[in-house]
């Protein structure tokens, strides 16, 4: 089959799957309630491109990029924008995430959202998401990439509101989407700024060209893309929806908000990486950012008590792991560790999602049987649970042991590649990669120790909710935890398609071979200078280490967790003080934004303005008919002073205007 | 004068503006039908008719090259052709929506379509006008036919007041206005702008020749409800009945930015004028946005979301080039489209029986489900108007904005683009509450519920051509956008607008 018409299939199957999951539904009132229907065919839309991905990467010549060119979608004086994809090393390795992961997700969601009400609507999303996820992945230039970006914020809006009558949800999925705008306002800037500099917008152009735009341009724009990935991927100080987005159905949260859309600030990066490595100072800002956002995370991962909490904000940390790598240079890490976060990480999130569901019904007979109500994602009230669900529990301690770096599981080999380039770069003259290689040890330390405690809370010690002699949780049907047992084997396997330089000097490191560009692939490295003799010993050291502080952090939280399960809690913030509750309290960085953003605004909005304004909250209309009877009345209304002031402003307006006509 | 070959140029003339004539004599004969025949149900559909012929005959004018007609008072050719089309699709839309409405407010008065009509060619001509005499008279044909439409429930105090505050501050502004043509022409010695910057390269009256610019740029941006003169906008828009503030809000700003844009074509440097129109754009932006965040009325909000719009044309202007000239009609065309869509909504949705004058936002929860086809072509047109791809909002956005850029106005784009950011917030509250609330939980909608809200089919069908228009647009922009550009093309690229 030739490229055009695979990728066509690839996009238009999801497409087609949510016109057929939602449209249909709307008029046809019984489809609504055939779950197997709408599961099946919700599944086999994302599941058929995965296939058809993975047919266009078997058929792929490395280095040679295929363009699928649709139709012009505008062609406008100097503007040429086409309805264009690009197949290359890249597209491919994030199709494949994103249709992989994905259909093992919507399999997933099938079990989960059994019996919502919603069901069909919720898959309709779901796979207008992957539409728009894949036009993001594959479109060949900055628009049809933006129009995917734009597309997974809408659906991530409807998603995490999906539950919409809990109001809480609606203003999680509120928060999301605006700040998502304010990242995209930047994307935006930066398109016009490169449409300016380069007079096209596809990919070709951008990265041949991109080097040759004069310096202070280069940095404002790779500093606007970076500003719209941290939209996007919840990087300090746009993260603040990441967590509160968790209100969404979980199978979202491991879709959306762990293994896709929150990685596209780093495609993009990846995607653009040669201009994004001709700006070095803008790097330092990538990189600082991102560790303080990894470390940051981690510490507020320790205090929550949320069982998708914990996960949203490793999330963040994790994104923030991956931007270290693309601040040092390394983009094929990035991406690298962006596909073993997917799997490890979904495989969480849904192994969660598999407590959940199992916490629920303990919620409901103990609110049956005592009134009582508790909190099914709250881990303080489960404990144990690895009795009663042995595959949700075998496959959330494989995933936490790859998250947690414990060779030779996936998140080893991509977490150590990650600090091993910042170390090398620190190495190769710059200095701030040793900050970056410092924050990432700590870190690292503090992600094997929260997910660590994270399991042990929730699987192991006591039982600690309610009527725990009574009420006992079920394991999930199989359609949720066949997913859970691929993602976990990939979770295991995944590392090995990037191998580190000691094993046949780096020979081996599949992902590099195929992503970087020192190979044929797209995506730029920077040039070091050859590594002294000795450095081999260096390489094996920093392994030793890598897996040491995962085994410690690992280690620790077992022997904390294990048996004293909550002790530890309270042991933590009697010794702590300060630095705990800011942790709790996530660093207030909600309240922060409330008091300087957007209470001001508000407040701006209806009493600021309003002396230029008046009676904008009520509508003068409004006001005003309630004090007139008539129109000679209304007459005199006007004289009491709102028309002269309008008149007034006009004056001021004029005099504004002529003064700055005749002096600017 | 020689005043025997007068009459020479007529037919010629008659055939350059014949949907300007048509359009006025149709307004005429509207009157007498009116007259003879007392709210005939045929009135509106002749208008109807008039201007989809109107629209038909200027289609084909889209490619001509630029003319004058009248003794060089009107220009003829594709940029004129352009604007009266925006204009004319603008009125044929409003006047569709606004017979089964005015019906329901029980003011299906005959007249009422004259006036459109006569407002329609006072646009027309002032979008088309060559000279500075025509462009008031267009400018003052539209504003008062404004007028009445705005107080045409006259037993309604509101509208009456609002109409009273419309016609006193218009009036005030026309004083700025006529006073820039007097300075104008002082400075100048002619009233036609092509040959303006001529005049003014003889003299030295500089001082008042800008003075003159500016005080026209008054008149004009309290047209377009640009800030700070934006203020009468929220009351008017807010009083007049639904279906002609969308009328008001569209097709009058597509004129005016027209007529605005051949002055500033004429008023060279534009380096002058530059730094007036990027401020007086932030503040609009600023102003109408930010506004536009506290409203609990719709009508209100999209009052404030219009002056906004305002601004994001404004910064096309700004930019001063031909690049930004294309992109600001493309703008209006489609912002035209959106926003008689989301007024057109607002018509049918009012059930407090006053022009939804008083009606919250509140109490329309849950509105999507129960009118699908409303609440659907309002996410739509919600989508647009934030300017989300692929829909027609974002290439308007992209047209204004990437000329600016190149401009070297990059602060003016991150001022807009920020404040369009912020504008995701009240539009996406519509659709939160339209879809995803329902009555049970706002006491407001209580009262909403009982209502029966007809759509009837032309309405319905007028919504529809909007959102199909709007996905065309987003889709398949470029050949507007190539056309909008090549009025502005050509060799010795200012002469190519003023023949």
């Amino acid at each position: 089959m030739d490229a055009a018409l695979l990728v066509q299939l690839i996009l238009l199957l999801p497409l087609a799957g949510a016109v057929f999951n939602g449209i249909l539904p709307l008029f046809l009132p019984a489809l609504r309630t055939r779950e197997p229907l709408i599961g099946a065919v919700a599944t086999a839309v994302v599941a058929i491109p995965f296939v058809l991905v993975l047919i266009l990467f078997l058929g792929y010549e490395p280095g040679q990029p295929v363009i699928v060119d649709f139709f012009p979608w505008i062609v406008a004086g100097d503007l040429e924008v086409h309805f264009a994809y690009r197949i290359d090393e890249l597209s491919l390795v994030m199709g494949l995430i994103v249709t992989g992961v994905g259909a093992l997700i919507h399999l997933y969601a099938v079990g989960y959202m059994h019996g919502d009400s919603g069901f069909w609507r919720f898959f309709a999303y779901l796979n207008l998401f992957i539409f728009a996820m894949l036009n993001l992945v594959l479109g060949d230039n900055m628009v049809v990439l933006f129009l995917g970006w734009e597309g997974v914020g809408v659906c991530s809006y409807l998603l995490i509101g999906f539950w919409y009558t809990n109001l809480k949800n609606s203003a999680a999925a509120n928060k999301a989407f605006i700040v998502n705008r304010i990242g995209d306002f930047a994307f935006l800037v930066a398109m016009f700024l490169l449409f300016r500099e380069l007079g096209g917008l596809d990919f070709t152009t951008i990265t041949e060209g991109g080097g040759a735009i004069p310096e202070a341009t280069l940095n404002w724009i790779v500093l606007l893309l970076f500003i719209g990935a941290t939209g996007k991927s919840a990087q300090i100080p746009l993260f603040v929806w990441l967590p509160d987005a968790m209100a969404g159905p979980t199978p979202v949260s491991a879709l959306i908000h762990a293994a896709t859309m929150v990685t596209s600030g780093l495609y993009l990066l990846a995607r653009l990486s040669p201009v994004v490595l001709a700006a070095p100072d803008i790097m330092v800002v990538i990189a600082v950012v991102a560790a303080l956002t990894a470390i940051m995370a981690a510490s507020i991962a320790i205090a929550q008590n949320d069982i998708k909490k914990v996960l949203a904000y490793s999330t963040v940390s994790q994104l923030g792991y991956m931007f270290m790598a693309a601040g040092v240079g390394a983009f094929f890490v990035a991406i690298f560790h962006v596909m073993t976060h997917a799997f490890f990480k979904a495989c969480l999130f849904l192994g969660s999602g598999s407590v959940i569901h199992a916490m629920h019904h303990v919620e409901h007979e103990v609110e049956h049987k005592t009134g009582k109500h508790i909190d099914p994602q709250d881990m303080r009230t489960m404990g144990g649970l690895k009795k009663y669900m042995p595959a949700t529990s075998r496959t959330y301690f494989i995933a936490m042991l790859a998250i947690a770096g414990i060779p030779p599981l996936a998140g080893f080999f991509s977490k150590d590649e990650i600090l091993f380039k910042a170390f090398e770069y620190g190495y190769d003259g710059h200095a701030y990669a040793w900050f970056v290689w410092i924050v990432g040890l700590l870190t690292a330390v503090l992600t094997a120790f929260y997910m660590a405690r994270s399991y042990y809370l929730t699987f192991e010690g006591e039982e600690r909710w309610p009527l725990a002699d009574q009420v006992h949780p079920h394991e999930s049907p199989w359609t949720m935890t066949v997913p859970l047992w691929v993602l976990a084997g990939l979770s295991v396997v995944g590392g090995f398609l990037g191998l580190p330089g000691v094993i046949a000097h780096g020979e081996w490191n599949l992902i590099h071979h195929w992503l970087g560009e020192p190979y044929g692939g797209p995506v730029a490295e920077p040039v070091l200078a050859p590594h002294g003799e000795g450095f081999l010993a260096i390489e094996w050291g920093l392994i030793l280490l890598g897996a040491g502080i995962a085994f410690a952090g690992w280690l620790f939280a077992r022997a904390k967790y294990r048996t004293d399960g909550l002790a530890y809690d309270a042991h933590l913030r009697a010794k702590l003080g300060g630095l705990y509750r800011a942790w709790e309290g996530k660093y207030y960085w909600d309240e922060l934004y409330d008091r300087l953003v957007v209470r001001p605004l508000m407040r701006f909005s209806e009493r600021g303005l309003a002396a230029f304004d008046r009676y904008v909250v009520d509508g003068a209309v409004n006001g005003v008919a309630a004090l007139t009877a008539g129109i000679s009345r209304g007459l005199r209304y006007m004289q009491t002073g709102i028309v002269q002031n309008y008149a007034l402003a006009i004056v001021f307006g004029a005099l504004l205007v002529i003064s700055l006509i005749l002096f600017a | 004068m020689d005043l025997t070959n007068i009459y020479a140029s007529l037919p010629a003339d008659l055939v350059a503006t014949f949907s300007m004539v048509l359009v006025a004599l149709v307004a005429l004969a509207l009157v007498v039908w009116d007259a003879f025949r007392n709210n005939a149900p045929g009135i509106p559909w002749a208008g109807v008719v008039a201007l989809g012929v109107a629209i038909v005959w200027e289609l084909f004018a889209l490619g001509d090259a630029p003319g004058t007609a009248w003794y060089g008072m009107v220009r003829t050719g594709g940029f004129a052709a352009f604007v009266n089309i925006v204009v004319l699709i603008g009125a044929l839309l409003s006047i569709i929506l606004s017979v089964p409405y005015l019906r329901e407010i029980r003011h299906a008065h005959g007249e009422v379509y004259a006036i459109i009509l006569f407002a329609t060619v006072g646009m027309m001509l002032l979008g088309t006008a060559n000279n500075l005499v025509a462009v008031f008279v267009g400018l003052e044909t539209m504003s008062i036919s404004l007028y009445i439409l705005t107080g045409l429930v006259r037993e309604d105090e509101g509208a009456t007041e609002s109409a009273l505050k419309y016609f006193l501050l218009g009036a005030f502004s026309t004083g700025f206005f006529l006073y820039g043509i007097a300075l104008l022409y002082g400075a100048t010695g002619t009233m036609d702008l092509a040959r303006m910057s001529e005049g003014l390269a003889a003299g030295e009256n500089l001082v008042m020749f800008w003075a003159g610019v500016g005080l026209l740029l008054v008149g004009f941006l309290f047209k377009v409800s640009a800030a700070p003169f934006h203020m009468w906008t929220p009351d008017v828009y807010q009083g007049a009945p639904t279906t002609l503030t969308a009328y008001m809000s569209t097709a009058t700003k597509a004129a005016t930015f027209a007529s605005l844009i051949l002055v500033l074509y004429a008023a060279l440097p534009p380096e002058r004028w530059t730094m007036v129109l990027a401020v007086i754009a932030v503040l609009t932006m600023v102003v109408g946005n930010v506004l536009a965040i506290a409203q609990q009325n719709v009508k209100r909000m999209l009052a404030y979301s219009s002056i906004a719009h305002a601004g994001y044309v404004l910064v096309g202007l700004a930019a001063g080039t031909p690049a930004g000239y294309a992109g600001a009609l493309f703008y209006l065309l489609v912002y035209s489209i959106m926003n008689i869509g989301a007024f057109g909504v607002m018509a049918l949705l009012e059930w407090d029986g006053k022009e939804g004058q008083t009606q919250t936002l509140n109490s329309l929860a849950g509105i999507g489900p129960r009118k699908p086809l409303l609440g659907a072509t309002m996410v739509v047109f919600m989508f647009a108007l934030v300017g989300f791809p692929p829909l027609g909002g974002f290439w308007g956005k992209v047209a204004v904005f990437a000329p600016a850029v190149e401009a070297g106005l990059t602060w003016l784009v991150i001022v807009g683009v920020l404040a369009s950011a912020v504008s995701a917030y009240y539009y996406l509250r519509v659709l939160y509450v339209f879809w995803m609330r329902s009555p049970e939980d706002e006491p407001e909608a209580a009262a909403v519920q009982d209502r029966v809200f007809a759509v009837p089919v032309t309405s319905a069908a007028v919504l529809i051509v909007c959102v199909v228009l709007l996905l065309y647009f987003g889709v398949r922009p470029g050949g507007i956008l190539e056309t909008t550009a090549s009025f502005f093309a050509g060799p010795g690229a200012s002469m190519a607008l003023l023949p």
